[in-house]
C-alpha cells in the first residue's frame, strides 16, 4: 500500500517537473519573440523617409471614391501610443479632400455619417440585449413549472425565436414597417414606403405595410437591416409571452402553428398600427387626439398583444389536471426551480435595457439616460411592492410573485418610460406590483382561467395599465413631432385629455382585435388538429411524449405536485412504443 | 443478528453516522424518504393558492448488527437524533436471519 503510494507520488512529481519545464520554455520563447518584435517596429530614420512618398500620391486617388478613406496626415507621422484615449480621434480622422482646406460640407458628411453610425449601433446593441432575453423567458417560464414537463416548456421558447424569425422574415415585417416611411434616426431608411390605405369617414386608415417580404432586393439597405433585426427581437418577445400561460398542456404542433400565424400576421398587423404609421399611430393627426396612441417601446404592441394572445390560448386550452378542486378553488402546483425562474427574471431586467432605451433607434438621442433609469426605477418598484403585498396577505414573500412583480412593473414602464420622471416611473412600477398579485387571483381565482406563470397578468394587465399610464403622467417634455403632431407628448394630469384618450382607444383595440384573432385561431386549431394533449400524456409529462427528451434524465421526478391530494392518481409513463403515436396526433 | 431501521430529521444524519461509527458500526445504507408522524405536515401558499406539505422528508438509516451492539446503538442514534419535538423519527429494530457477504460468501455475523 505505502509503496502504491509512494509510486503514484513519483509519477505525480515527474508529471508536475514536466510541465513547470515546458511552462517555462514557452515563457523564455514568447518573451524573446516579444523583443525581437519591438526591436523591428522601433521607427529607423529611412523607414519615416519613405512612408510620406509611398502615401501621398495615393491619397487623391482614394478620396475620387466614395468610400470613407484614411487621412494622408494619419499616415505621415506614426503616432505614440496613447493609454488615455485623448489624442486618439483627431481632425486627421475625418475625411478631406485637402486637409489644409476642409470644407464645411465634407465635415458636415462625416458628422451626420457619424451620427447615423452611432444610432445604427446603438440601434443593433439594444436588439442583441433584447434577444438575450428570450433566455429570460425560458428561465422564467420553465422554473415556474414542473420538472416533468421542463424540456417541454423549455423547448417552446427556444424554438419560438427561429419560428417567430422566420415568419417575421416572410411577411411580417413587411406588414408591420412596410409603410414606416423615412426613420430619420436610422438614416432615413427610404425603402419603406408603401402602406395600404383605406379611406373611412373622409380619413385616411393605414392597415398593413407591402414592402419588404422576404427583406428582398428592394429593401437592401442598412438603416432597413438594422430596424428589421431590432424590430425582429421585438416581436419574439411576444410571441413567447403565451407559451407560458399555456404550458404544461400544449400540444406542439399547436405551438408551431400558433408561432407563425403570430409572428407573420396579429402582431404585424397590430405593431403597423402603431409604430408602422398605421391608423392607431395617426389618431392625433387625423382626429386630434393628443399624438395619436402613443408606445414608446412595447407595453401594448409587445406586452399586452401577447398577453390577450396568452388569455384566449389559456381560455381555449383549459386548466390542467388538478388544478381546481371539485367545487372549483385553485390549487396550488408549485413550479420546479425557483432560483432559475429568479435568475431568468434578472436577464429580463438586464434585456429590457435595450428594450425601453433602444427604442430611441437612436443612440444620439440623450433622452436615453432618462428612459434607462426610469425603466430600472420601475422594475425596483414593482418588485417591493408585491413583496410587500404577499407577505401582508399571506405572511410570506413568495419569491414567484416578486419575479412577476418586477416583470409587471418593467411592461408598465414599456410605454411611458421616454415621458415621465423618475418618481411617476417609481409609482407607476409600485402600482403595477400590487395590480400583478390581484390579477393573478382573479384571473386564476374568478376566470378560473388558468396561468401557470401569470403572463396574462405580466403582460396583458400591465401592458395596459403601461399605456394608459403615459396617457395620464406624460410630462410634456419630450415627442415634439411624434406620430407628425407637433408639441411635446402630454397626459391627462398635465393637461391633455386627448392624448389620455387615444390612449384608451388603442388599449381597446388591443384588447378586441388581439383577442378575437387568437380566440378564433385556438378554436379553429381545436376543430383540426388539437390544441391540448391527451390526459394521459398530461400525467405523465410532456417531455418524453411530446419531445423525445427528459429535461432531467438523471434524476427520478416525483410525481406528486403538491397538489394537496386534489389530483387524479398518477399514471405510469406511456411505454416508449406508444409515445411517437401520441406526438403525431 | 438485528437489523436497526432509524427514521431520523435529514439534518442529523452526519451526527447521527459518527455516533453509529463511534460504537463500532461498520457499514449502514441510507435512504432519502418521505412520511408522516405525530409531526403531521404544514400548509404554505403559491401564488395565493394553499397547498399542503403532507410527507415531509426523512432520513432512513438502516444497519445490520449484532444482538450485543443493539443497545449502543438505539443509544447513540437518540443521543444524537433527538431534538424532543415532535418529528424527531422512531427506531424499529428487528431480528434478522441470514446476512451474506457477496464477495467472500461469508455468512451471519461474520458477515456483518
Amino acid at each position: 500500500m505505502r509503496k502504491e503510494l509512494s509510486a503514484l507520488s513519483s509519477i505525480t512529481r515527474n508529471r508536475l517537473l514536466r510541465s513547470f519545464a515546458l511552462g517555462a520554455g514557452i515563457a523564455v520563447g514568447v518573451f524573446a519573440l516579444r523583443t525581437l518584435a519591438a526591436r523591428a517596429q522601433e521607427p529607423s530614420p529611412s523607414a519615416a523617409a519613405v512612408a510620406p512618398a509611398v502615401t501621398e500620391p495615393a491619397a487623391p486617388a482614394a478620396t475620387t471614391s466614395t468610400a470613407p478613406v484614411a487621412a494622408p496626415a494619419a499616415a505621415a507621422t506614426p503616432r505614440p501610443p496613447d493609454p488615455t484615449g485623448a489624442i486618439t480621434g483627431t481632425a486627421a480622422d475625418v475625411p478631406v479632400k485637402d486637409p489644409a482646406n476642409p470644407t464645411v460640407t465634407e465635415v458636415m458628411e462625416t458628422v451626420g455619417h457619424n451620427k447615423i453610425s452611432i444610432n445604427i449601433v446603438w440601434t443593433l446593441l439594444a436588439g442583441f440585449l433584447v434577444m438575450f432575453m428570450q433566455t429570460g423567458f425560458a428561465m422564467v417560464e420553465t422554473g415556474f413549472t414542473r420538472a416533468k414537463n421542463a424540456a417541454h416548456t423549455f423547448s417552446m421558447n427556444y424554438m419560438v425565436y427561429p419560428i417567430g424569425m422566420f415568419g417575421y422574415w416572410v411577411c411580417g415585417f413587411a406588414m408591420q414597417m412596410g409603410g414606416v416611411g423615412a426613420v430619420a434616426a436610422l438614416g432615413g431608411t427610404a425603402p419603406l414606403n408603401s402602406e395600404l390605405v383605406i379611406n373611412l369617414f373622409g380619413h385616411p386608415f393605414g392597415i398593413m405595410g407591402t414592402k419588404g417580404f422576404f427583406m428582398g432586393s428592394d429593401v437592401y439597405d442598412v438603416g432597413v437591416y438594422a430596424l428589421f433585426l431590432f424590430q425582429m427581437v421585438f416581436m419574439d418577445t411576444a410571441v413567447t409571452i403565451p407559451t407560458g400561460a399555456m404550458a404544461e398542456r400544449w400540444k406542439w404542433s399547436s405551438f408551431l402553428c400558433f408561432g407563425f400565424f403570430m409572428s407573420m400576421f396579429v402582431y404585424p398587423l397590430f405593431g403597423n398600427w402603431v409604430w408602422g404609421g398605421g391608423w392607431l399611430s395617426q389618431l392625433g393627426a387625423q382626429f386630434g387626439l393628443g399624438h395619436g396612441h402613443v408606445d414608446f417601446a412595447g407595453s401594448s404592441v409587445v406586452h399586452m398583444v401577447g398577453g390577450m394572445a396568452a388569455l384566449a390560448g389559456a381560455m381555449v386550452l383549459g386548466p390542467r389536471i388538478g388544478k381546481y378542486t371539485k367545487d372549483g378553488k385553485p390549487v396550488a402546483m408549485p413550479g420546479h426551480h425557483i432560483p432559475m425562474a429568479l435568475v431568468g427574471t434578472l436577464i429580463l431586467a438586464f434585456g429590457w435595457f435595450g428594450f425601453n432605451p433602444g427604442s430611441t433607434l437612436a443612440g444620439t438621442d440623450l433622452r436615453i439616460a432618462v428612459v434607462a433609469t426610469n425603466t430600472m426605477l420601475a422594475g425596483t418598484g414593482g418588485a417591493i411592492t408585491s413583496m410587500i403585498y404577499m407577505m401582508w396577505r399571506f405572511g410570506k414573500p413568495d419569491p414567484s410573485m416578486m419575479a412577476n412583480g418586477m416583470l409587471a412593473g418593467l411592461v408598465a414602464i414599456t410605454a411611458p418610460c421616454a415621458f415621465v420622471t423618475a418618481s411617476v416611473s417609481m409609482l407607476i412600477g409600485a402600482i403595477s406590483g400590487v395590480l400583478v398579485c390581484v390579477a393573478v387571483f382573479f384571473i386564476e381565482g374568478t376566470l378560473k382561467v388558468d396561468d401557470p406563470v401569470g403572463a396574462i397578468s405580466v403582460h396583458g394587465v400591465n401592458g395596459a395599465w403601461g399605456v394608459l399610464s403615459l396617457g395620464l403622467f406624460a410630462d410634456g417634455k419630450y415627442g415634439d413631432g411624434w406620430n407628425g403632431v407637433p408639441g411635446t407628448v402630454t397626459g391627462l394630469f398635465y393637461g391633455d385629455a386627448r392624448q389620455f384618450f387615444a390612449q384608451c382607444i388603442g388599449t381597446l383595440t388591443c384588447a378586441a382585435f388581439v383577442f378575437t384573432s387568437f380566440y378564433l385561431f385556438f378554436k379553429l386549431v381545436d376543430v383540426v388538429i388539437g390544441n391540448r394533449v391527451s390526459a394521459e400524456v398530461e400525467l405523465a409529462g410532456l417531455d418524453l411524449p411530446e419531445m423525445g427528451a427528459l429535461a432531467y434524465p438523471e434524476f427520478e421526478i416525483a410525481t406528486s405536485t403538491g397538489g394537496g391530494g386534489a389530483l387524479p392518481a398518477p399514471t405510469p409513463m406511456p411505454a416508449p412504443a406508444a409515445a411517437p403515436a401520441q406526438a403525431k396526433g | 443478528m438485528k437489523k436497526l431501521e432509524a427514521i431520523v430529521r435529514p439534518h442529523v444524519l452526519d451526527a447521527v453516522k459518527t455516533a453509529l461509527q463511534e460504537v463500532g458500526i461498520v457499514g449502514m445504507t441510507i435512504n432519502e424518504v418521505k412520511g408522516f408522524g405525530r409531526q403531521k405536515g404544514h400548509t404554505e401558499t403559491y401564488r395565493g393558492s394553499e397547498y399542503k406539505v403532507e410527507f415531509l422528508p426523512k432520513i432512513k438509516i438502516e444497519v445490520a448488527l449484532a444482538d450485543e451492539m443493539v443497545d449502543a446503538a438505539v443509544d447513540a442514534i437518540l443521543k444524537t437524533a433527538k431534538t424532543g419535538k415532535f418529528g424527531d423519527g422512531k427506531v424499529f429494530v428487528s431480528a434478522l436471519d441470514q446476512v451474506v457477504r457477496i464477495r467472500t460468501g461469508e455468512r451471519g455475523e461474520a458477515a456483518l
